[in-house]
């Protein structure tokens, strides 16, 4: 298994590809792609019992993200894991490419298509039924932006899932607190979000979502038994680029070349630091 | 006391069906209850989802006998659709069964991306759909779900007459590796079918073989055209009926053949007369350059009257005497 060190180094690299990725495709979900990056990092790199060898197991763990328009994250971690060559970002949304601007299952390793807001808790809900009906040991995950807890689809699902005692579900809320209006306590506040998914019989916790530690500790295992998992993952919108960090015009923002040019500066800085770290 | 339900047929219309030796089956409802017990008992896989609607979707029974195979999800229409994808997702053979009116409207954002567009394997089961729930209004109604699901990609669209068809159409969506969607009514339905008929999901199947006029219908509006033609027979005039069970995809081919060998189309539907069936047939007529005598006859663009499902019926000329009428002056304006 990676080290927290890898692991940081690793996410480094995967924000200058998810940003190169978004430069070339035109356009792209920058902010929020970076907020959940390290998350998807430690779900890919430590929790998910997936890989391009077994991609259609029945016993696969299933991640469905549910915020789809963080898409160009989502493909550089599945390149990076081997679904496909790290080339194939450079198609991002261009003309009869199949790497749509939202997930879609023609791409490997992608579970269900989403884009619309508020579809991977019903979906997950289903499939970790299905893993119970079945007696099957796999979990599933599903990861949500916190202005998309606007949809009363999810909270649908919040009750289902306490009511069939889903803990092989864990919903992880990348709390970057910015959607594409603003603050989403002032678009029309969720808080408190822990109260919330508690009241719905849900066991939470509250995490910083850049900690690897802390995510691994919340990931590797149900938080209660008979209870779904809501793991919420404070982060910072825009992660990793200063003048990116907590800017709400950069959710869906893309870097001219000079902005471009500034980030990447950036983040090889950061991992020089992480390299002389060592 | 309440007033008693206004029976779908006149007396010469059961005078009719008598003629034609039409028995009287049960609803179409209760045959896909049965229909979906027996296939569940023989695959364990089958799950049935529903939305505070096993009673509506006659599944009580089903819930008692394999209560694992049934999953409740209480009164929340997209969480259904989303479940039963979920389920589909992960191996399960799900059947989603709600009222056609709420499935078809408030989770159609699911239908379309959790079921169409990630293209899995699930049914959705529309009940009591059309006008079925007759005087608990509009909002009870499902007047626009042929429309917006032939818009969207990946679905195959099943509306089934009677018992057989039903039966035929569960059968079909148990196996199907393609996203279906089945919608019914509640009421007792006429058997259509001679013993034999095939079913297969992409063709009509046609009743009486006359070149004078052909009734295109589809649901429960087809035992109508069929007693019609009967009426019209008597006056002379010999037609058929094509009972278009699969909405899409569409047998284009049988409708093609009317166009070209009968002297007027009429086309009936338990739906708004817009996207349905009939606008359906109209392009393929059309862009097949066939001018032929075409009435669509349906649900007008308006606040739906109040009544049973029959008073309806009757009130937009679907039944015996108004589809017969239709036919008369369409060919006579010839």
């Amino acid at each position: 298994m990676l080290s927290d060190r890898e692991l940081a180094l690793k996410s480094v690299q995967l924000r200058r590809q998810t940003l190169l990725a978004i430069s070339h495709a035109g356009a792209g979900h920058t902010g929020g792609g970076l907020s959940c990056l390290d998350i998807l990092n430690v779900l890919y790199n430590r929790i998910l019992n997936v890989s391009p060898a077994t991609a259609q197991s029945p016993d696969r763990d299933r991640y469905v993200q549910s915020k789809g328009h963080a898409v160009e994250a989502l493909y550089t971690v599945l390149a990076d894991r081997g679904f496909f060559p790290a080339a194939d970002l450079d198609t991002i949304c261009h003309y009869q490419s199949h790497y749509v601007g939202h997930p879609t299952r023609h791409i490997p390793g992608i579970e269900m298509n989403t884009g619309a807001l508020g579809h991977g808790l019903p979906i997950c809900t289903g499939m970790a039924i299905a893993a119970k009906l079945d007696a099957k040991p796999y979990r599933v995950f599903t990861l949500l932006g916190d202005g998309e807890l606007a949809e009363g689809s999810n909270w649908e699902a919040a009750m289902a899932a306490a009511h069939y005692h889903l803990d092989n579900l864990t919903a992880i809320i990348d709390h970057n607190t910015l959607q594409i209006s603003g603050r989403t306590r002032d678009v029309c506040s969720n808080e408190p979000l822990d109260e919330k998914f508690r009241a719905f019989g849900w066991a939470v916790k509250v995490i910083n979502g850049h900690d690897f530690a802390a995510l691994t500790d919340a990931l590797s295992h149900p938080a209660e038994p008979g209870k779904p998992t809501c793991v919420i993952a404070n982060t910072v919108k825009g992660k990793g680029v200063s003048f990116m960090e907590d800017v709400a015009k950069w959710h869906h923002g893309v870097p001219s070349e000079t902005e471009l040019q500034q980030a990447l500066a950036e983040l090889a800085a950061a991992e020089a630091k992480l390299k002389e770290v060592a | 006391m309440s007033a008693p339900a206004p029976s779908m047929y006149t007396p010469a219309a059961k005078a009719m069906a008598e003629k034609l030796s039409l028995k009287m089956g049960r609803a179409n409802l209760d045959e896909f209850a049965a229909t979906l017990m027996e296939l569940a008992k023989a695959n364990p896989n089958i799950v049935a989802v529903t939305s505070d609607s096993r009673g509506s979707g006659k599944l009580g029974p089903f819930g008692q006998a394999l209560p694992k195979q049934l999953v409740e999800v209480g009164i929340a229409e997209q969480n259904l659709v989303g479940i039963t994808a979920g389920l589909a997702a992960c191996g399960k053979k799900s059947f989603g069964v709600s009222p056609s009116c709420f499935l078809t409207a408030r989770s159609l954002e699911q239908i379309k991306n959790d079921i169409c567009y990630s293209d899995v394997p699930a049914t959705l089961i529309g009940i009591s759909s059309g006008v079925s729930y007759g005087a608990l209004g509009t909002t009870h109604h499902s007047l626009h779900d042929l429309a917006v699901l032939r818009a969207i990609h990946n679905l195959i669209v099943i509306v089934p007459a009677d018992n057989f068809e039903t039966r035929e159409a569960i059968r079909f969506a148990a196996q199907s590796p393609k996203p279906v969607f089945v919608r019914f009514g509640k009421a007792p339905m006429y058997d259509l079918h001679e013993p034999g008929t095939r079913f297969t999901p992409d063709q009509a199947i046609q009743i009486g073989n006359g070149n004078d006029f052909a009734f295109l219908a589809t649901g429960e509006t087809v035992v109508h055209a069929v007693l019609a033609a009967g009426q019209l027979e008597s006056q002379g005039l010999k037609g058929r009926v094509l009972s278009v069970p699969t909405i899409k995809p569409l047998d284009t081919a049988a409708i093609l053949k009317a166009g070209h060998e009968c002297r007027a189309l009429i086309t009936v539907e338990e739906h708004s007369v817009h996207g349905g069936l009939g606008e359906a047939c109209a392009a393929v007529l059309m862009q097949a350059g066939i001018r032929v005598p075409f009435r669509i006859i349906g649900m007008p663009d308006e606040d739906t009257i109040t009544g049973a499902q029959a008073d309806i019926f009757r009130h937009y000329g679907i039944s015996m005497e108004g589809l017969s009428q239709s036919m008369a002056t369409l060919l006579a304006a010839k």
